[in-house]
């Protein structure tokens, strides 16, 4: 082995600790790359293979009552490449140990063959026998949120008649990964579940023999969606069709499609933050280490050693390091992004998991750690290329100090000789500090862009539950009933208000922008479900024209008197003009909001519902509840308080994992950051720490002076920390924000607090060490020798 | 004579450094008195600096007795030597040990600050004759003046102990001078007893009393019969 590679070893082993910091920073990089980049890849290739196997659908259509005869004219539309006709309908249960209604989508099976879209996967047990009834297959998380296994039983109102119904098989379906109920925002496993049953039972009960109300297509590779929706949307249309649409409209798609792209997109922001930092450390340690070893590099040049062995010498240190940290990242972010991969498999209910291993992406976090780390060496060993071998080996000039505001400043105050050291000390390598400074920031910065995402949830429910939505239940009638069902609903045990809504599935257009959505029509006056305005304040819905939620507007470009176009879904499509009259602050969805009556108008028909909102006396909710599960009112039952707090416990899941990451990221950089700027600072001071300590200053007072430091600049770095931070929250609000919902940036004041106390914490535990080093500092070794 | 302020009885050092241990000190007896001016002269390696610096109150002995007035150094804590360091002796070393990022007056006010009875660090500098240099950052200052400000710096505090290891050894003969008469200066005005070591036997003559080191023993002690003033001195 080369002399050099032996210093090389040396060095490594002798800065370990400085090494290990840096190494630690750079890992952190590449690892909240490659944990993302590498779940993300996972699930999205899990997500294909079970599309894939169980032949997901790629185009859905709902039809009131269309003839099955029509299978074969769908089945010649260009692109298609298999057809299944179900009927799916939604259906109040009643569940054995469950006081609230639940309700579930029942969903026909083709009898005596299997479906040629939409497979089942079947965990347990069978198919239902065509002749039977009462067999179901239900979906696995219902079942294993109620307990119910093969053999168990419930009860359903199907099209009015309780049917007393047995499991003979649970199941998992690429139609239903993420299986949210009628009215719900996450999924409630309790309370809402597929059941499939025999095609001729269900065709029986709701009078559809030889006909279907859902049709799946799937499509050949290269085929036209959208002509295929065209088609589809021509030939439903006499039938009672409420508009075909692809995937991206498919509820389980497209909640799965949106958590899979935040995690994508987490995996964008945050990498180049820590690699930033890294470069930075590779910087200063390498300044440090290389003005040290100045006159070794003299000798070297001397004893003939050329300019580019010495500089690749250095260059080699960097890289050790950058490929320490790169590897040390791949490793933890492949495990932690395998880790968090069966999170979410386990979240979705994946029936398997096909890991996928990206050596793309090693190379790429290997490169771009490679790339920050000489980044932050370049000017350095470049320096030390040029520097001619003679004035190399003569010491460097003494540091000049100069006069300047601070001796001024520290006159008039009378500071502490030891304090104006420190100061002069901090302002004499301004970019250094200023570095550190923007290091901590950067810590800082972290845990602020994680931590307010609990305020901003807060905030989100509040506005959504508390302030707009303040219903506690919502009931979704079987089919459309006149606005004599109010009273009707009334009358039920312990409802103190009612009030009416229509749900209208139409397709929203400004120019070529369009969105598929349903407008949701309210009586004027509504003091229960209400739209708020920009302040969150409850608005009157204007009595012409229609309102859109904030991100619809955006979506669409349009603003308060602009026009925009409806498609009604059904009634034969029929095209309408509608003037946006306001602009409504929601969280949840893309909302379009109609009076009662305008919306009557816009359907030309008198008014009719299809649900209600109520506010029922909390003392008669077993009452209620046994009605609701007994009698067919409702084909659904959405319970606010109980969704809001699904919601909540959800979320909290996921962000403790998100946050737990990244709080202990964040710590990682601020003990990187100040650990090495403290070894730095008593590496070039430690000489005159030592002759503080003969001169009579005890082992606190010549510490102090180095906590001094790090204090300015941790104190210094929080300010920035939380302006970078609320910069980084905007950044990760961008990148979790999709058409689902949207995440308001809120950072309230305990974010910040928390963020600066985690930073400082991580600060004193690294002064702590160092601390150790500064009490054996040896007082007679520093007398002998020059520095 | 007056009383000793400063005694020694059976000091010995031996430094173990992995395998090999050395013994630096082979049983020191040594007292001095108030306001005496004693150099220590002796080859390299004989422990000179060894000694100086165990009654410093920098290192400990591996046996017998230091005492200072009534302090008994060889049983103190780390504590108590830092506070005998801080409030009785001063130090000057052959490399002056500035902090690099305070003044001249800075340095010195850097122990006025914390001493009991200190001078103002202004006139410290003036008995080191740098009143005009109050300001100068050490890298403003040569070698002698470097020296110079480190000598104030021990005095500041009226130090009961003057301890200086080579102060000349970094310095030409000329600035040399300078800083043996800021010693002898601040030796009479402000009565600290003074120990200097030294290569330099010419300066020897300064001293009220010569003291000789050999291989970890003091080999002879003599009086001079009369001293003569630093600036008569060359070599
Ligand atoms: N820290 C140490 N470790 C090991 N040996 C030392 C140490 N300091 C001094 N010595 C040894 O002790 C002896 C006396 O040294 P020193 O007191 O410095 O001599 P002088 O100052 O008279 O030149 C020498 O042999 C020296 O090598
Ligand atoms: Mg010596």
């Amino acid at each position: 082995m080369s002399v050099l590679r032996v210093k090389l070893v040396r060095d490594l082993l002798r800065l370990w600790p400085q090494v290990l910091a840096i190494v630690a920073v750079m890992a952190a990089g590449s690892a909240t790359l490659i944990l993302g980049v590498g779940a993300y890849a996972t699930l999205a290739e899990t997500r294909a293979a079970y599309y894939e196997r169980n032949r997901f659908a790629d185009v859905f259509a709902e039809v009131t009552r269309a003839p099955k005869a029509l299978g074969e004219e769908i089945a010649r539309i260009p692109g298609v490449a298999a057809v299944e006709m179900r009927i799916a309908k939604l259906a109040v249960l009643d569940l054995p140990d469950l006081p609230e209604p639940a309700s579930a989508m029942l969903v026909s099976l083709p009898d005596r063959r299997e479906a040629t879209v939409d497979r089942l996967h079947m965990i347990r047990g069978r198919s239902p026998m065509a002749e039977d009834e009462r067999e179901v297959v239900v979906s696995q998380p219902f079942a294993d949120a109620n307990r119910f296994d093969v053999g168990s039983r419930f009860a359903a109102l199907i099209d009015g008649r309780r049917r007393e119904l047995t499991i003979v098989g649970v199941a998992l379906s690429p139609e239903f990964v993420y299986a949210i109920g009628p009215g719900d925002i996450m999924p409630d496993d309790r309370r809402f579940g597929v059941v499939w049953m025999s095609e001729h039972a269900l065709a029986g009960a709701y009078d559809l023999v030889g006909a279907f109300s859902s049709v799946h297509l799937r499509l050949m590779r290269g085929a036209s969606e959208a002509e295929a929706i065209a088609r589809l949307d021509d030939l439903l249309a006499r039938w009672g069709g409420r508009g075909a649409y692809g995937r991206r409209d498919q509820t389980s798609h497209a909640f799965l499609d949106a958590e899979l792209k935040q995690l994508e997109a987490m995996s964008r922001i945050l990498p180049p933050i820590f690699l930033a930092v890294a470069a930075f450390l590779v910087n200063m340690t390498l300044a440090r280490t290389i003005a040290l070893e100045r006159e070794q590099i003299g000798l070297m040049k001397a004893l003939g050693r050329g300019d580019l062995e010495i500089g690749r010498h250095y260059l080699e240190f960097v890289a050790v390091v950058a490929i320490g940290g790169a590897g040390l990242g791949i490793a933890v972010g492949t495990w932690l992004g395998d880790g968090m991969a069966r999170l979410y498999g386990d979240f979705f209910h994946f029936p398997f998991l096909v890991f996928r291993r990206s050596p793309e992406t090693w190379a790429i976090a290997a490169g771009v750690t490679l790339l920050s780390a000489f980044a932050g060496a370049a000017q350095t060993v470049a320096r030390v290329a040029r520097l001619p071998p003679a004035e190399a080996m003569r010491p460097p000039a003494p540091t000049r100090y100069r006069h300047g505001l601070v001796d001024r400043l520290a006159r008039r105050l009378g500071l502490r000789q030891t304090l104006v050291m420190v100061i002069r000390h901090v302002a004499h390598a301004p970019l250094r500090s200023l570095g550190s400074i923007l290091g901590i920031a950067l810590s800082v910065a972290v845990l602020v862009g994680s931590l307010w995402v609990y305020g901003s949830m807060d905030l989100m429910l509040d506005v959504t539950f508390q302030r707009a939505d303040r219903q506690d239940a919502t009931l979704g009638f079987v089919r459309e009933r006149p606005l004599a069902a109010l009273g009707e609903v009334g009358a039920l045990p312990g409802v103190t208000v009612v009030e009416p809504f229509r749900s209208i599935p139409a397709k929203i257009r400004n120019g070529r922008t369009e969105r598929r959505i349903a407008i949701s029509a309210r009586a004027a006056g509504a003091d229960l479900s209400r739209v708020l305005d920009r302040d969150f304040r409850p608005v009157e819905l204007p009595k012409e024209g229609i309102a859109l939620s904030d991100a619809l507007a955006r979506i669409l470009g349009v603003g308060v008197g602009d026009t925009v176009e409806i498609e009604l879904s059904e009634r034969n499509r029929r095209v309408a003009k509608a003037t946006v009259t306001a602009i409504i602050t929601t969280y949840l969805g893309l909302g379009a909001y109609m009076d009662l009556d305008a919306a009557g108008r816009l359907l030309r028909e008198g008014t009719a519902l299809d649900g209600v909102t109520i506010a029922y006396d909390p003392v008669r909710e077993a009452d209620l509840f046994a009605v609701l599960k007994t009698t067919p009112v409702a084909a659904f039952v959405a319970l606010q308080k109980r969704a809001m707090r699904i919601y909540r416990d959800t979320l909290e899941q996921n962000l403790l994992v998100m946050i737990t990451v990244y709080v202990t990221l964040g710590m990682i950089v601020a003990f990187g950051v100040v650990y090495n700027f403290a070894r730095i600072s008593l590496s070039e001071q430690g000489r005159e720490l030592a002759s503080l300590r003969v001169l009579g200053l005890t082992r606190g007072e010549v510490s102090g002076i180095l906590f001094a430091e790090l204090a300015i600049l941790t104190l210094a770095a929080q300010p920035i920390g939380w302006l970078l931070g609320a910069g980084l929250a905007h950044g990760m609000a961008a990148g979790l924000e999709n058409e689902l919902y949207r995440v308001p940036v809120v950072i309230l004041a305990d974010v910040p607090a928390t963020a600066s106390g985690v930073t400082i914490l991580a600060a004193l535990i690294s002064a702590l060490v160092v601390r150790r080093r500064i009490d054996h500092l040896d007082l007679v070794e520093v007398l002998k020798t020059r520095e | 004579m007056a009383a000793a302020i400063l005694r020694t009885e059976g000091l010995t050092k031996i430094y173990a450094t992995g395998s090999v241990e050395v013994q630096a000190l082979r049983g020191v007896d040594f007292e001095a008195a108030a306001g005496e001016f004693v150099v220590l002269l002796g080859p390299s390696g004989s422990g000179k600096s060894t000694f100086l610096n165990i009654v410093g109150g920098l290192d400990r002995a591996s046996s017998g007795t230091v005492r200072f007035a009534d302090h008994e150094l060889t049983t103190s804590t780390e504590r108590a030597l830092t506070l005998y360091r801080r409030d009785h002796v001063g130090f000057v070393f052959q490399f002056y040990n500035l902090v690099p990022s305070l003044t001249a007056r800075e340095n010195v006010a850097l122990v006025t600050e914390i001493a009991r009875a200190p001078m103002r660090p202004e006139d410290a500098l003036a008995i080191v004759g740098l009143a005009d240099r109050l300001d100068h950052f050490p890298a403003q200052l040569s070698g002698g003046e470097q020296q110079r400000v480190a000598i104030a710096r021990a005095i500041a505090k009226r130090p009961e102990v003057l301890l200086c290891d080579e102060p000349t050894g970094a310095l030409d003969s000329h600035t040399g001078v300078k800083v043996l008469e800021a010693l002898t200066q601040v030796n009479s005005e402000i009565g600290a007893t003074t120990l200097v070591i030294t290569h330099n036997v010419a300066i020897a003559e300064i001293a009220d009393r010569v003291v000789h080191f050999a291989d970890g023993r003091i080999v002879s002690s003599a009086t001079n019969a009369h001293r003569r003033p630093a600036a008569e001195i060359v070599w």
